[in-house]
This record gives C-alpha cells, structure tokens and sequence, in this order.
C-alpha cells in the first residue's frame, strides 16, 4: 500500500537559540503519524527553494504524541537550512517522518545510561534522556559537548539526568571534549547512546570496548533519497549486510542508530 | 485516452519509468508509490558479483541538481535475482533490468543469466562515469559501444537498450554505432561528469572527486541531446534528464521519446512518478490529446 507521502506539516514556533542553532517545533497533517516515532530517529525536510532538491535529514529532538507535533533543534550549515531558520509559525515545509531506526531502550537490561551529544549530535539525546525516564532507568548521565559557553538546550536536560558539559574553548565545564568529561569523572554506565561528529564517535567506540559495555552510535552523512534507495550514504560495516550484499550498511534505512561493534570507521 | 507505447516491440501501459540508480529496485518506494502505476521499473545496475562502490561522501546538492560518484554499489545477480525480481513480479509493470560490467565477459555474464528470466527489457550501461574499469570506456568509443551491443545481442533473451553517456562530442555517432551493433532501443542521457569542491575543507565535496551530474540541471542539454537521437536512428529512444514534473516529461516526448524516466526527482518526492503520470493525463484530456503517439517526436 503505497499510503506514505511527503506531507505539509506547519511551523507551531520557531526560537533562536544561538547565533547558528534554531528550535522548531512542527504539527503534521493526520496522514503523518507521530506517535510511531522514537528518539533517534530523523525527518527528511525538504527546501521552498527548488533550485534545493535533496531533503535536509534532521534528528528529532522532542516528540508530542498528543499534537501530533515534533521539534527539531539544528545548525545553519548551509543554503537550506538557513532557508528552514526563516520560517516563522504558521508556515508550511515539506517533511516526511519519522524516517530511519532510533535507539533501543531497555531498562531492564541497562539500567544506568550514558549519553553523550556532541554539538548539534546534542538534539537527539533530549527526547532519549526523557523516555528513559519514562521507561525507569535507573540513572541517566548525560555528556553534552559545546564549541563554547552559549550551552543550548543544557537546561532542558536538567529535569531528566544528571548533566556534564564539555567546551572546546574552557569557556564552560570541562575544557576538551565529551571523552575528557567521562574521564575526568569516573563516569560509569551499563550503556552508552552517542550522537556527535565522527572523532568523537570513534573515541566512544574505543571507550565501550575496553570498558566491555554496549554503545549505540548515531552515525551523519550527506543524503539523497533518505529511505535506502540511492546508496548515498552508507558506512562500512563489520559483517556483509544482509541487503546490500557487501560490507556496508544504509545510514538513512538500516540506521542512523547502529550497535557500536556493528560499524568500521 | 490512450497512455500506452510500444517500446522495443514490449507494450508498455504508459511511458513512464524511473531512472536507474534511483529507485533502487522498487521495494523502498512501495508505501511513497503505487507501483501498479508505472509503466516500468527499471532498476539499479546490477553486475556479475556484488560491488561495494565508492568512499563517502558519495552525493552532494548543486544548483538545481546533484552529483553522485556511488559507484554502482549493488548486490549482485544472484541476490538479485533471487529477491529483486520476485519482489517486481508482485506488480502489474514491466521490468528492465540495468546490467553493469567492468569487462565484457561480466556484462555478458549477466545478461546470460537474465535470458531465462522473466523480465521485460535490458538497459546496458555504458556510461556510469563514476567506475574507472569498464562502463564509461565502452559509452565514449563507437566501436567499442557497437561490439559491446553485438555482443549482448548474442545473449539476450530480451530486448536490448543501451545507455548512452552524455559525455562525448557527438552523442548521435555513439547512437548509431549502438543501432549498427543490433540494439533495440536507446537511452539517454547518463549523468554528466562534473566536480564540487568544498571551500571550508579545501577538497572536494565527493571522495571520488568527480561525479555525475543530475537534475532539472541538465535537462535543457537532455532534451537537445534526445532530439539529435531521435532523429538520427530509427531504434525507440528512452529519454531522461532532470525531468520533474509532466510538463518537463512532455518535452522529452515532444522531442522524440517513446519512454522517458525519472530520477533526481524521486529524491525530491518520492511519489512524484505517480505525479507525472497523473500529469501527462490530464494535459492530453485538456489539449484533446487521444493518444500519446501523437506526441512523440511531434515538434521536428
């Protein structure tokens, strides 16, 4: 049944939250069902502009199942996204959601959860942090790693973990990064989740296995299609997968979210 | 109103298929697209053994296009055979099948695998810019197109096209040389090569360096390059290039395409296949079209 469309969903609200960084909040249309969606997962959000064809794929940061509603928190990387930060409330965008697998909870297994955002890897760990909660973790640490001290969306986490912060400039927690935090704290999990910039993912992979515990890892990469059909963005993988046939997997489809040992990179 | 074509001797219930590369072999689009709808899929090139492809970045955006240096990733025939087409069979549209080689002998491989097959078309590409070993080497010689068709002609069971590469000097001589070597039908255009550099990073936005070019960038060269084909070779002419929308679809038919494809645009909606066919509809019912025959190659 062909029943999944790009649909018009409409922009509730829109704040800045830093020079580059903006919180949206978005309602979807009855035909998009919001309440399948999980942490972890992302929307393809597509451009007014039709010089700009590819979907910009953007973590969910926050969902309301009652509203039929999801926030998004990004970065103005570029031409699109800066065309995204001009929205006010009440305008329409293009979106498909949710797309891609998120993170698993189980907290019967992994009762102390660490999560560790690095920059705009930050976002998804908010809606993460929540439903462990929910779910009744035990504890939820949470790593948040900034450029420097403008900490966005710091406080929001405040009310479901325990928050450390690093900054690249010392302006803020830790001088150095997400690992440096972890580090200097003695910070202890069962299970790691990760979202952030390739270094810092390899240096958590490295983390998880000498400390023999689970991490899964939010992997990024330029898109096309955003539902597994172009290949274009794939990572390498441990083991030949079961679709592609080779030793690669489809971030946008088999993930963005992969078990740590799963991946090469 | 008739939306049907006869395309290398196969009837087709109206012209409309997807590009190759971009639709992967269907089963992704099935909750975006009723597949019933369109006339054919035609799937990613398919080879002899599974192809890892190329690095990433592997894609990056341009103004009104894209460039893809994916390296003709895919799973090889026997995965294919054994998941692909089943899963097509479940559908009421025609299959073609795009087959990719670095060698000879691996496109024939392929093609000898499909005789027994039941799929409707094979598209050989000969024109992917993103492999270096094979591919494109046979998409920019005449000879070496004209042998690689005969060749395949040997072994097909079913109607052969040929994918033809943008560029080359002259595309009409690659067209002919194909139409000498006994092909069926032709397609056009393949990606043109081009390169996007990343001025932050200092390197270039794609791992390959280079890519192919696609999207509504292109399609004014496409339109010019299916128009010299369609005119220069009596074989049935699949055009493709940046089409978006019915409009751009009817200007490739206009031009002399018996079929055309769709393919960036997938990427921009993945329902938009469904779109263009609803489209080409409702401008024969507006322009009281009866037949979509009329069309093709009508501005000379």
């Amino acid at each position: 049944m062909a029943d999944r469309k790009k649909c018009k969903a409409q922009v509730t609200s829109q704040i800045k939250l830093t020079e580059d960084i903006y919180s949206m909040w978005i309602k979807f249309p009855k035909n998009t069902d919001i309440s399948v969606a999980v942490p972890g997962q992302f929307i393809s959000m597509y451009c007014h502009d039709g010089s700009r064809m590819l979907p910009r794929p953007i973590s969910i940061c926050q969902i309301n199942t009652n509203d039929n509603m999801l926030r998004v928190v990004y970065r103005t990387v570029g031409k699109g996204t800066k065309e995204f930060s001009m929205l006010g409330a009440g305008s329409t965008i293009d979106i498909i959601a949710p797309l891609g697998n998120g993170f698993i909870i189980d907290t019967d297994i992994f009762k102390n959860a660490l999560l560790i955002g690095g920059g705009i890897g930050i976002p998804p760990m908010l809606e993460l942090a929540k439903k462990l909660r929910e779910n009744g973790s035990e504890s939820v640490k949470v790593v948040l790693g900034y450029r420097d001290g403008t900490l966005f969306l710091k406080d929001e986490f405040e009310p479901y973990a325990d928050v450390y912060v690093s900054t690249e400039d010392g302006s803020s927690g830790i001088k150095g990064n997400t690992i440096d935090v972890i580090n200097e704290y003695g910070i202890e999990a069962d299970i790691i989740y990760a979202c952030g910039p390739l270094p810092m993912l390899r240096g958590i992979k490295v983390l998880a296995k000498e400390r023999g515990i689970k991490a899964q890892l939010s992997l990024e990469e330029r898109m096309a299609c955003g539902i597994g059909a172009c290949l274009g963005c794939v990572c390498n993988s441990k083991e030949k997968d079961e679709h592609s046939n080779v030793k690669n997997k489809r971030i946008c489809k088999d993930g963005p979210v992969f078990d740590s040992e799963e991946i090469i990179f | 109103m008739n939306l049907s074509v006869n395309f290398a001797g196969i009837d087709i219930k109206n012209p409309v298929t997807t590009a190759s590369g971009t639709f992967g072999s269907g089963a992704e689009y099935k909750d975006f697209v009723d597949l019933n709808k369109l006339g054919a899929v035609t799937t990613k090139g398919v080879a002899s053994v599974p192809w890892e492809g190329n690095q990433t970045p592997r894609i990056c955006e341009t103004y009104s296009g894209m460039l893809n240096a994916i390296g003709l990733q895919n799973p090889g025939i026997d995965l294919f055979i054994k998941r692909d087409i089943p899963f097509l069979k479940q559908y009421d549209t025609k299959i073609i099948v795009n087959v990719c080689g670095k060698t000879l002998d691996e496109y024939i491989e392929v093609v000898k695998r499909l005789a027994e097959e039941d799929i409707d078309l094979l598209e050989i590409n000969i024109s992917c810019p993103n492999v270096k070993a094979g591919g494109i080497a046979f998409g920019q010689d005449p000879e070496l197109a004209r042998q690689v068709t005969d060749k395949v002609k040997q072994y097909a069971k079913q109607p052969v096209i040929m994918k033809l590469s943008p560029n080359v000097t002259d595309i009409t001589e690659m067209a002919r040389a194909v139409e000498a070597g006994g092909a069926d039908a032709v397609s056009l255009i393949n990606t043109l090569t081009g390169m996007k550099i990343d001025i932050n990073k200092r390197t270039f936005a794609l791992a390959n360096k280079t890519g192919g070019l696609s999207g509504p960038a292109i399609k004014p060269v496409a339109v010019r390059m299916v128009y010299q084909v369609a005119n220069a070779v009596k074989i049935p002419v699949l055009g493709m290039g940046g089409i978006q929308n019915a409009e751009d679809a009817l200007e490739f038919i206009m031009a002399g395409a018996t079929m055309v494809a769709v393919g960036t645009a997938n990427f921009n909606n993945p329902s938009v296949t469904e779109d263009i066919i609803n489209g080409l509809e409702t401008f024969m019912d507006k322009n009281g079209v009866k037949d979509i025959n009329e069309l093709i190659g009508c501005v000379k």
